[in-house]
């Protein structure tokens, strides 16, 4: 049913019985959702805005795709068969549900539909207007990153649970809610006009990080959470592709390449964790940082600074830093007081007073990370108590950094990150009455 | 599609407000009436008078009981409305925006059940 909110995982439970043909046609089938979905969903769901609907006709097109595949062979346009079949389902389910004179307009609607499809040669790419509309401000904003995952990437309810870690009950329920308000309130499939573009930019751009960062606390698995950073660079390109003109988004890609380039040398041979002062530049994936610096370079001839251009900017600088040997800890500071007059946020505080410690030393950078102290939302924060017992320890205050590490312990969820922070409070100095600096 | 912009406003600030002001108020709402009217998106619209004049009314067990006073007591209270034809909720919520209404109080923006507004 259309509103039973399970997304549509184009081929799940499809698997059972393959021969050598029907594995050819899923592998096809495959390959057409991850490209095609969300412009499938787009372009069927423009006018109805009814995602639902729209999901639900797919998933029977896909399901017919293999049926049909590896019998007759693969079409020579699948994207077009795909949709072809999908609205047909359309229509016959608002012809089920409306009788009469009252179905004319809406049949009418997708005839336009089929009209303008079979007069273009591909179809037209709205999936941008999609994503702007998942992350319409009148839809709550916890829900907007996991109606993207769905809608515009294909995945079910129940991984996109597991990644925000939420129950897949729950995580179902408000997907269902959004699809319904988009629906129901008139939510637009459009790219908002220039004057309001750029608002309205911010959360698409905020929903696709958050999609990353859920994926980023998994440093191993190309599988589960893991395998979010990759759909979420995949979303990244998609709207810095289709918005060149629009520098945030060049600046949001360049940020999540920064960081997917050092992805695997987070973690050693062995597993354990290897912060950034300590990883091997040689380990870092130089394909993906140059083309970051690229897009950075190309977002700043518009002369139009923003949030995620000043934290690619901060990577790469910290990249840098490693690479010589020798951080520019004050241009990284200036970076970071930028970015503060953008997002006051504890936590860029928080980083900047890291900086400020490179530059003038421990001292000064646990004055500047007092400053923060009392924002309450760095109380569960683990990096801050991590950087604190870091300080405190180059400050010889070995008795203030063994707590603040406790603290940090306290609050990490990643055994390899649990082990490192325990390593460091066991490589403090035994406790002599802590000494002045 | 059809939505109702819904004004609710402090009523007992409102009272206090000296005349001159009122009067660039009133002016602010005839020209957003007049914009309304000329987008050719406005269907209604009216003022509301204070809850002070509202009466309940609830039928329970077959009798009906009326009683003095608005439904709910709240710090805002809805003070008028506007009925609009628009595309979609982004027109919508652009209007609602520049309704004068909206910069000292609070907008509702609800769509109708599209039979409704058909009929």
């Amino acid at each position: 049913m259309a509103d039973d909110g399970r997304g549509v995982t184009p081929l799940a439970g499809a698997a059972a019985v393959d021969g050598p043909a029907e594995a050819a046609a899923r592998a096809a089938a495959e390959a057409v959702a991850r490209a095609s979905y969300g412009k499938l969903v787009a372009w069927l769901a423009a006018r109805t805005r009814d995602v639902a609907a729209a999901e639900d006709a797919l998933s029977g097109a896909f399901a017919a795709a293999l049926a049909d595949w590896p019998r007759r062979g693969q079409p020579a346009n699948p994207e077009a068969w795909l949709f072809t079949v999908a609205r047909r389902r359309l229509i016959d389910q608002d012809r089920r549900r409306r009788t009469g004179a009252a179905a004319e307009p809406a049949l009418r609607l997708l005839a336009d539909g089929m009209a303008a499809a079979s007069a273009e040669p591909a179809l037209p790419d709205h999936r941008l207007g999609l994503l702007f509309a998942c992350a319409h401000p009148a839809l709550e904003p916890g829900v907007r990153a996991p109606l993207m995952l769905q809608v515009v990437l294909g995945l079910d309810a129940a991984r996109i649970a597991s990644a925000f870690l939420a129950s897949p009950a729950a995580m179902a329920k408000r997907l269902v809610r959004a699809k319904t308000k988009i629906r129901e309130a008139g939510i637009p499939f459009a790219v908002p006009g220039r004057d309001e573009l750029a608002p309205r930019l911010d959360p698409v751009l905020d929903a696709i990080y958050a999609i990353f960062t859920e994926g980023w606390s998994d440093p191993t698995a190309a599988e589960g959470r893991g395998a979010l950073t990759g759909e979420a660079i995949y979303l990244a390109r998609l709207v810095a592709g289709l918005l060149p003109d629009e520098p945030e988004a060049a600046g949001l890609l360049a940020l999540l390449l920064h960081a997917e380039a050092r992805r695997g040398a987070r973690r050693d041979a062995a597993g354990a964790y290897v912060p950034l002062a300590a990883q091997d530049p040689a380990a870092w994936d130089a394909a993906l940082a140059a083309e970051a610096e690229a897009l950075l370079r190309r977002a700043s001839a518009f002369g139009r600074i923003g949030r995620f251009q000043l934290e690619a900017a901060l990577q790469s600088a910290q990249a840098d830093g490693r690479r010589s040997g020798r951080p520019d800890w004050p241009a990284i500071t200036r970076l970071y007081d930028a970015l503060l007059a953008l997002v006051p946020s504890p936590v860029v505080a928080m980083n900047r007073a890291l900086a400020v410690a490179g530059a003038e030393g421990p001292a000064a950078g646990l004055a500047a990370l007092d400053a923060c102290a009392a924002d309450p939302r760095l109380d569960g924060y683990q990096p801050y108590w991590a950087a604190r017992a870091e300080l405190l320890a180059r400050c010889r205050r070995a008795g203030e950094a063994r707590s603040a590490y406790a603290r940090a312990i306290g609050l990490e969820a990643d055994p390899a990150v649990r082990d490192f922070l325990l390593a460091r409070q066991a490589a403090l100095p035994p406790e002599v009455s802590d000494a002045s600096d | 599609m059809q939505y109702l912009l819904m004004i609710y406003l402090d009523e007992k600030a409102a009272a206090g407000i000296p005349a001159e002001v009122r009067d660039r108020g009133t002016a602010a709402y005839r020209a957003y009436n007049e914009a309304l009217a000329g987008a050719g998106v406005l269907v209604a619209g009216a003022r509301l008078r204070p809850t002070a004049d509202a009466t309940t009314v609830r039928v329970a067990d077959g009798k009906a009981q009326v009683l003095d006073g608005p439904y709910a007591e709240a710090k805002e209270q809805l003070g008028g409305y506007y009925l609009i034809d628009v595309p979609d909720l982004d027109a919508a919520l652009a209007w609602a925006a520049r309704c004068p209404g909206a910069s000292h109080g609070i907008i509702e923006v609800r769509p109708l059940w599209p039979m409704m507004a058909e009929a």
